[in-house]
Protein backbone atom coordinates (compact mmCIF):
# COMPACT_ATOMS: atom_id res chain seq x y z
CA UNK A 1 0.00 0.00 0.00
CA UNK A 2 0.95 3.65 -0.18
CA UNK A 3 2.10 4.71 3.28
CA UNK A 4 1.75 8.26 4.53
CA UNK A 5 1.79 10.23 7.74
CA UNK A 6 0.13 13.41 8.89
CA UNK A 7 1.96 16.65 8.26
CA UNK A 8 2.90 18.75 11.31
CA UNK A 9 -0.17 20.59 12.58
CA UNK A 10 1.51 23.98 12.39
CA UNK A 11 1.98 23.44 8.65
CA UNK A 12 -1.65 22.41 8.14
CA UNK A 13 -3.07 25.25 10.24
CA UNK A 14 -0.95 27.70 8.27
CA UNK A 15 -2.42 26.38 4.99
CA UNK A 16 -5.98 27.12 6.06
CA UNK A 17 -5.36 30.41 7.87
CA UNK A 18 -7.47 32.43 5.44
CA UNK A 19 -10.28 29.90 5.09
CA UNK A 20 -13.68 30.34 6.69
CA UNK A 21 -14.88 26.85 5.88
CA UNK A 22 -13.08 23.76 4.68
CA UNK A 23 -13.83 20.22 3.65
CA UNK A 24 -11.55 17.70 5.35
CA UNK A 25 -11.73 14.83 2.94
CA UNK A 26 -10.68 11.35 3.98
CA UNK A 27 -9.65 8.61 1.58
CA UNK A 28 -10.85 5.11 2.40
CA UNK A 29 -8.02 3.49 0.43
CA UNK A 30 -4.39 2.85 1.37
CA UNK A 31 -4.15 5.70 3.87
CA UNK A 32 -6.98 4.19 5.88
CA UNK A 33 -5.07 0.94 6.14
CA UNK A 34 -1.94 2.72 7.33
CA UNK A 35 -4.04 4.83 9.76
CA UNK A 36 -2.97 8.14 8.28
CA UNK A 37 -5.92 9.41 6.30
CA UNK A 38 -9.09 7.40 6.90
CA UNK A 39 -12.33 8.62 8.40
CA UNK A 40 -11.11 8.40 11.99
CA UNK A 41 -7.95 10.36 11.20
CA UNK A 42 -10.00 12.95 9.33
CA UNK A 43 -12.15 13.45 12.43
CA UNK A 44 -9.02 13.87 14.55
CA UNK A 45 -7.55 16.29 12.03
CA UNK A 46 -10.75 18.32 11.93
CA UNK A 47 -10.70 18.65 15.69
CA UNK A 48 -7.03 19.67 15.69
CA UNK A 49 -7.59 22.27 12.96
CA UNK A 50 -10.50 23.77 14.92
CA UNK A 51 -8.29 23.91 18.03
CA UNK A 52 -5.38 25.39 16.09
CA UNK A 53 -7.59 28.08 14.61
CA UNK A 54 -9.13 28.82 18.01
CA UNK A 55 -5.66 29.28 19.42
CA UNK A 56 -5.00 31.79 16.63
CA UNK A 57 -8.19 33.59 17.61
CA UNK A 58 -10.01 32.50 14.48
CA UNK A 59 -12.97 30.27 13.83
CA UNK A 60 -13.43 27.83 11.01
CA UNK A 61 -16.32 25.71 9.87
CA UNK A 62 -15.29 22.20 9.00
CA UNK A 63 -17.20 19.57 7.06
CA UNK A 64 -15.68 16.14 7.28
CA UNK A 65 -16.32 13.64 4.51
CA UNK A 66 -14.74 10.70 2.78
CA UNK A 67 -14.42 9.11 -0.63
CA UNK A 68 -13.92 5.45 -1.42
CA UNK A 69 -10.69 6.50 -3.13
CA UNK A 70 -9.29 9.78 -4.32
CA UNK A 71 -7.40 8.25 -7.23
CA UNK A 72 -10.31 7.50 -9.55
CA UNK A 73 -12.27 9.98 -11.61
CA UNK A 74 -15.68 8.54 -10.72
CA UNK A 75 -15.07 8.85 -7.00
CA UNK A 76 -13.78 12.41 -7.31
CA UNK A 77 -17.16 13.32 -8.82
CA UNK A 78 -18.72 12.63 -5.42
CA UNK A 79 -17.10 15.81 -4.10
CA UNK A 80 -19.97 17.65 -5.76
CA UNK A 81 -22.23 16.72 -2.83
CA UNK A 82 -20.34 19.27 -0.71
CA UNK A 83 -20.49 22.08 -3.27
CA UNK A 84 -20.71 25.49 -1.61
CA UNK A 85 -19.70 24.15 1.79
CA UNK A 86 -15.99 24.93 1.62
CA UNK A 87 -13.37 27.43 0.53
CA UNK A 88 -10.76 24.69 0.23
CA UNK A 89 -10.37 20.94 0.51
CA UNK A 90 -7.87 19.49 2.97
CA UNK A 91 -7.22 16.03 1.63
CA UNK A 92 -6.01 13.22 3.85
CA UNK A 93 -5.27 11.10 0.80
CA UNK A 94 -1.79 10.41 -0.48
CA UNK A 95 -0.33 12.85 -2.97
CA UNK A 96 -2.15 11.05 -5.77
CA UNK A 97 -5.49 12.10 -4.33
CA UNK A 98 -4.45 15.73 -3.98
CA UNK A 99 -3.25 15.72 -7.60
CA UNK A 100 -6.41 14.03 -8.86
CA UNK A 101 -8.70 16.57 -7.23
CA UNK A 102 -6.51 19.39 -8.53
CA UNK A 103 -6.60 17.87 -12.02
CA UNK A 104 -10.36 17.45 -12.06
CA UNK A 105 -11.63 20.44 -10.07
CA UNK A 106 -10.11 23.55 -11.64
CA UNK A 107 -11.83 25.90 -9.19
CA UNK A 108 -11.05 23.99 -6.02
CA UNK A 109 -8.02 24.72 -3.87
CA UNK A 110 -6.70 21.47 -2.41
CA UNK A 111 -4.25 21.22 0.46
CA UNK A 112 -2.37 18.06 1.47
CA UNK A 113 -2.76 16.95 5.07
CA UNK A 114 -0.29 14.11 4.67
CA UNK A 115 3.28 13.53 3.69
CA UNK A 116 3.26 10.56 1.33
CA UNK A 117 6.23 8.45 2.21
CA UNK A 118 6.61 5.07 0.53
CA UNK A 119 5.16 1.81 -0.78
CA UNK A 120 5.19 -0.48 2.18
CA UNK A 121 3.52 -3.02 4.37
CA UNK A 122 2.61 -3.38 8.00
CA UNK A 123 5.54 -5.15 9.64
CA UNK A 124 3.58 -5.33 12.87
CA UNK A 125 0.69 -3.46 14.40
CA UNK A 126 1.38 0.25 14.18
CA UNK A 127 4.59 -0.13 12.18
CA UNK A 128 5.04 0.14 8.42
CA UNK A 129 8.18 -0.52 6.43
CA UNK A 130 9.22 0.32 2.89
CA UNK A 131 9.25 -2.65 0.54
CA UNK A 132 9.04 -1.28 -3.01
CA UNK A 133 10.33 1.81 -4.77
CA UNK A 134 8.06 1.60 -7.79
CA UNK A 135 11.11 1.74 -10.04
CA UNK A 136 9.30 0.20 -13.00
CA UNK A 137 11.85 -2.54 -13.74
CA UNK A 138 11.37 -5.28 -11.18
CA UNK A 139 14.34 -7.54 -10.36
CA UNK A 140 12.69 -9.50 -7.57
CA UNK A 141 12.90 -12.74 -9.59
CA UNK A 142 16.69 -12.42 -9.35
CA UNK A 143 16.91 -11.42 -5.69
CA UNK A 144 14.82 -13.94 -3.84
CA UNK A 145 11.80 -11.65 -3.78
CA UNK A 146 13.62 -9.03 -1.68
CA UNK A 147 14.10 -5.62 -3.26
CA UNK A 148 17.59 -4.07 -3.35
CA UNK A 149 16.27 -0.89 -4.95
CA UNK A 150 13.92 -0.05 -2.07
CA UNK A 151 15.60 -1.84 0.81
CA UNK A 152 19.32 -1.28 0.23
CA UNK A 153 20.25 2.20 1.48
CA UNK A 154 22.38 2.65 -1.62
CA UNK A 155 20.12 0.74 -4.03
CA UNK A 156 23.09 -1.41 -4.96
CA UNK A 157 22.50 -4.03 -7.61
CA UNK A 158 25.52 -6.32 -7.15
CA UNK A 159 25.68 -7.40 -3.56
CA UNK A 160 26.44 -5.63 -0.29
CA UNK A 161 28.74 -2.69 0.18
CA UNK A 162 31.60 -2.69 2.66
CA UNK A 163 29.40 -1.35 5.43
CA UNK A 164 27.42 -4.52 6.02
CA UNK A 165 28.22 -5.98 9.45
CA UNK A 166 26.53 -9.01 11.01
CA UNK A 167 23.68 -8.73 8.55
CA UNK A 168 23.00 -5.11 9.45
CA UNK A 169 23.28 -1.96 7.37
CA UNK A 170 25.85 0.69 8.21
CA UNK A 171 23.22 3.43 8.24
CA UNK A 172 21.62 1.95 11.38
CA UNK A 173 21.92 -1.22 13.41
CA UNK A 174 18.14 -1.67 13.26
CA UNK A 175 18.19 -1.89 9.46
CA UNK A 176 18.82 -5.27 7.92
CA UNK A 177 21.36 -5.49 5.12
CA UNK A 178 18.98 -6.59 2.42
CA UNK A 179 21.85 -8.04 0.40
CA UNK A 180 22.73 -10.33 3.32
CA UNK A 181 19.07 -11.36 3.43
CA UNK A 182 19.01 -11.87 -0.34
CA UNK A 183 22.09 -14.07 -0.07
CA UNK A 184 20.66 -16.10 2.80
CA UNK A 185 17.36 -16.55 1.05
CA UNK A 186 18.87 -17.56 -2.27
CA UNK A 187 21.13 -20.01 -0.40
CA UNK A 188 18.10 -21.56 1.28
CA UNK A 189 16.79 -22.37 -2.23
CA UNK A 190 20.24 -23.54 -3.30
CA UNK A 191 20.46 -20.62 -5.69
CA UNK A 192 23.30 -18.62 -4.18
CA UNK A 193 25.11 -18.88 -7.57
CA UNK A 194 22.68 -16.19 -8.69
CA UNK A 195 24.77 -13.77 -6.60
CA UNK A 196 27.66 -14.29 -9.04
CA UNK A 197 25.69 -12.94 -11.99
CA UNK A 198 26.68 -9.34 -12.66
CA UNK A 199 23.67 -7.07 -12.96
CA UNK A 200 23.85 -4.81 -16.01
CA UNK A 201 23.97 -1.04 -15.70
CA UNK A 202 20.47 -0.09 -14.85
CA UNK A 203 18.19 2.08 -16.96
CA UNK A 204 16.50 4.36 -14.45
CA UNK A 205 14.19 5.96 -17.01
CA UNK A 206 11.44 3.62 -15.86
CA UNK A 207 11.85 4.93 -12.32
CA UNK A 208 10.69 8.42 -13.16
CA UNK A 209 14.04 9.73 -14.29
CA UNK A 210 12.52 9.91 -17.75
CA UNK A 211 9.67 12.11 -16.59
CA UNK A 212 6.21 11.30 -15.20
CA UNK A 213 5.26 7.74 -15.97
CA UNK A 214 2.13 6.43 -17.60
CA UNK A 215 0.60 3.02 -18.08
CA UNK A 216 -1.89 2.50 -20.88
CA UNK A 217 -3.81 -0.71 -21.33
CA UNK A 218 -5.37 -0.68 -24.77
CA UNK A 219 -7.57 -3.61 -23.85
CA UNK A 220 -9.18 -1.49 -21.11
CA UNK A 221 -9.60 1.81 -22.92
CA UNK A 222 -12.83 2.52 -24.75
CA UNK B 1 -2.70 34.05 37.45
CA UNK B 2 -5.74 32.95 39.43
CA UNK B 3 -8.68 31.49 37.60
CA UNK B 4 -11.25 28.75 38.00
CA UNK B 5 -10.18 25.96 35.70
CA UNK B 6 -12.44 23.56 33.92
CA UNK B 7 -10.99 20.06 33.93
CA UNK B 8 -12.46 16.96 32.35
CA UNK B 9 -11.65 13.59 33.84
CA UNK B 10 -12.40 10.38 31.99
CA UNK B 11 -12.18 7.60 34.51
CA UNK B 12 -12.47 3.86 34.36
CA UNK B 13 -15.69 2.59 35.92
CA UNK B 14 -13.73 0.47 38.38
CA UNK B 15 -11.20 3.14 39.37
CA UNK B 16 -13.73 5.84 40.14
CA UNK B 17 -15.88 4.02 42.63
CA UNK B 18 -15.45 6.87 45.10
CA UNK B 19 -17.82 8.83 42.94
CA UNK B 20 -20.57 6.40 43.91
CA UNK B 21 -19.76 6.07 47.62
CA UNK B 22 -21.94 7.83 50.20
CA UNK B 23 -24.48 8.68 47.53
CA UNK B 24 -21.87 10.48 45.56
CA UNK B 25 -20.81 12.74 48.43
CA UNK B 26 -17.60 10.98 49.42
CA UNK B 27 -15.42 12.62 46.77
CA UNK B 28 -16.60 16.04 47.85
CA UNK B 29 -15.96 15.20 51.50
CA UNK B 30 -12.44 14.02 50.65
CA UNK B 31 -11.64 17.36 49.02
CA UNK B 32 -11.84 16.31 45.39
CA UNK B 33 -11.54 19.56 43.40
CA UNK B 34 -14.84 20.98 42.22
CA UNK B 35 -13.11 22.08 39.01
CA UNK B 36 -13.12 18.49 37.78
CA UNK B 37 -15.98 17.11 35.75
CA UNK B 38 -15.92 13.35 36.06
CA UNK B 39 -17.02 11.21 33.12
CA UNK B 40 -17.10 7.53 33.92
CA UNK B 41 -16.42 5.13 31.08
CA UNK B 42 -16.73 1.32 31.06
CA UNK B 43 -13.04 1.08 30.17
CA UNK B 44 -10.52 3.81 29.34
CA UNK B 45 -9.51 1.68 26.36
CA UNK B 46 -12.78 2.78 24.80
CA UNK B 47 -11.68 6.41 24.72
CA UNK B 48 -10.80 7.73 21.30
CA UNK B 49 -8.40 10.57 20.52
CA UNK B 50 -11.38 12.53 19.22
CA UNK B 51 -13.12 12.20 22.61
CA UNK B 52 -10.16 13.77 24.37
CA UNK B 53 -9.81 16.53 21.77
CA UNK B 54 -13.52 17.30 21.93
CA UNK B 55 -13.18 17.96 25.66
CA UNK B 56 -10.67 20.69 24.79
CA UNK B 57 -12.96 21.96 22.04
CA UNK B 58 -15.79 22.10 24.57
CA UNK B 59 -13.75 24.39 26.80
CA UNK B 60 -11.67 22.22 29.11
CA UNK B 61 -8.44 23.80 30.34
CA UNK B 62 -7.10 20.36 31.13
CA UNK B 63 -8.09 16.77 30.43
CA UNK B 64 -6.97 13.65 32.19
CA UNK B 65 -7.65 9.95 32.18
CA UNK B 66 -7.57 7.59 35.12
CA UNK B 67 -7.38 3.92 34.27
CA UNK B 68 -6.36 0.66 35.85
CA UNK B 69 -2.74 -0.23 36.58
CA UNK B 70 -1.02 -1.33 33.39
CA UNK B 71 -0.82 -4.91 34.61
CA UNK B 72 -4.26 -4.96 36.20
CA UNK B 73 -6.76 -3.75 33.63
CA UNK B 74 -10.05 -5.61 33.75
CA UNK B 75 -9.98 -5.61 29.96
CA UNK B 76 -6.30 -6.58 29.85
CA UNK B 77 -4.92 -3.74 27.71
CA UNK B 78 -7.55 -1.02 28.03
CA UNK B 79 -5.56 1.40 30.15
CA UNK B 80 -2.43 0.80 28.07
CA UNK B 81 -4.38 1.78 24.95
CA UNK B 82 -5.70 4.84 26.75
CA UNK B 83 -2.17 5.90 27.72
CA UNK B 84 -1.08 5.64 24.09
CA UNK B 85 -3.96 7.86 22.99
CA UNK B 86 -3.27 10.37 25.74
CA UNK B 87 0.35 10.47 24.50
CA UNK B 88 -0.88 11.07 20.95
CA UNK B 89 -3.06 13.97 22.11
CA UNK B 90 -0.17 15.39 24.11
CA UNK B 91 2.06 15.28 21.02
CA UNK B 92 -0.64 16.97 18.95
CA UNK B 93 -1.10 19.73 21.54
CA UNK B 94 2.62 20.37 21.49
CA UNK B 95 2.52 20.56 17.69
CA UNK B 96 -0.05 23.32 18.13
CA UNK B 97 2.25 25.12 20.56
CA UNK B 98 0.18 24.20 23.62
CA UNK B 99 1.54 22.75 26.85
CA UNK B 100 1.39 18.96 26.65
CA UNK B 101 0.91 18.77 30.41
CA UNK B 102 -2.67 19.85 29.90
CA UNK B 103 -3.46 16.22 29.20
CA UNK B 104 -2.40 13.45 31.54
CA UNK B 105 -2.79 9.73 32.09
CA UNK B 106 -2.79 8.11 35.53
CA UNK B 107 -2.82 4.43 36.28
CA UNK B 108 -4.41 3.94 39.69
CA UNK B 109 -5.59 0.96 41.72
CA UNK B 110 -9.17 -0.03 41.30
CA UNK B 111 -11.64 0.66 44.09
CA UNK B 112 -11.57 3.14 46.95
CA UNK B 113 -8.08 4.62 47.24
CA UNK B 114 -6.82 8.05 48.34
CA UNK B 115 -4.65 8.35 45.19
CA UNK B 116 -7.75 9.10 43.15
CA UNK B 117 -8.32 12.30 45.12
CA UNK B 118 -4.60 13.11 45.31
CA UNK B 119 -4.23 12.96 41.52
CA UNK B 120 -7.30 15.15 41.13
CA UNK B 121 -5.70 17.76 43.37
CA UNK B 122 -2.44 17.41 41.44
CA UNK B 123 -4.20 17.99 38.14
CA UNK B 124 -6.15 20.94 39.53
CA UNK B 125 -2.91 22.55 40.77
CA UNK B 126 -1.15 21.90 37.47
CA UNK B 127 -3.87 23.52 35.39
CA UNK B 128 -4.11 26.48 37.77
CA UNK B 129 -0.36 26.97 37.27
CA UNK B 130 -0.65 26.73 33.48
CA UNK B 131 -3.55 29.15 33.31
CA UNK B 132 -6.51 29.19 30.94
CA UNK B 133 -6.50 27.04 27.84
CA UNK B 134 -5.00 28.75 24.80
CA UNK B 135 -8.04 27.38 22.95
CA UNK B 136 -10.43 29.53 24.96
CA UNK B 137 -9.89 32.63 22.80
Amino acid sequence: MIVAERKPMAEIVEMVQDCKKILVLACRGCVTVCSAGGEREAEILSSLIRLGMKKAGKSIEITTGSLVRQCDREYIDEIDQWDGQYDAVVSTACGVGVNFISNLRKDTMVYPALNTTFFGGSAEQGEWTEQCAGCGDCVLHLTGGLCPVARCAKSLMNGPCGGSVDGKCEIHRDVECIWQSIHDRLASFDRSAQMEVIAPIRDWSTAGHGGPRKVVRDDLTV
Amino acid sequence: MSFDPVITLFSCHYTSQQSCAAEGKELEQLGFPSSINLVRVPCTGKLQITTLLKAFEDGADGVYVVGCPEDGCHNVKGSIRAAKRVAAVRAALEELGVEGERVQMYHLPRGLHPEFVAKGKEMDARIRDLGPSPFSN
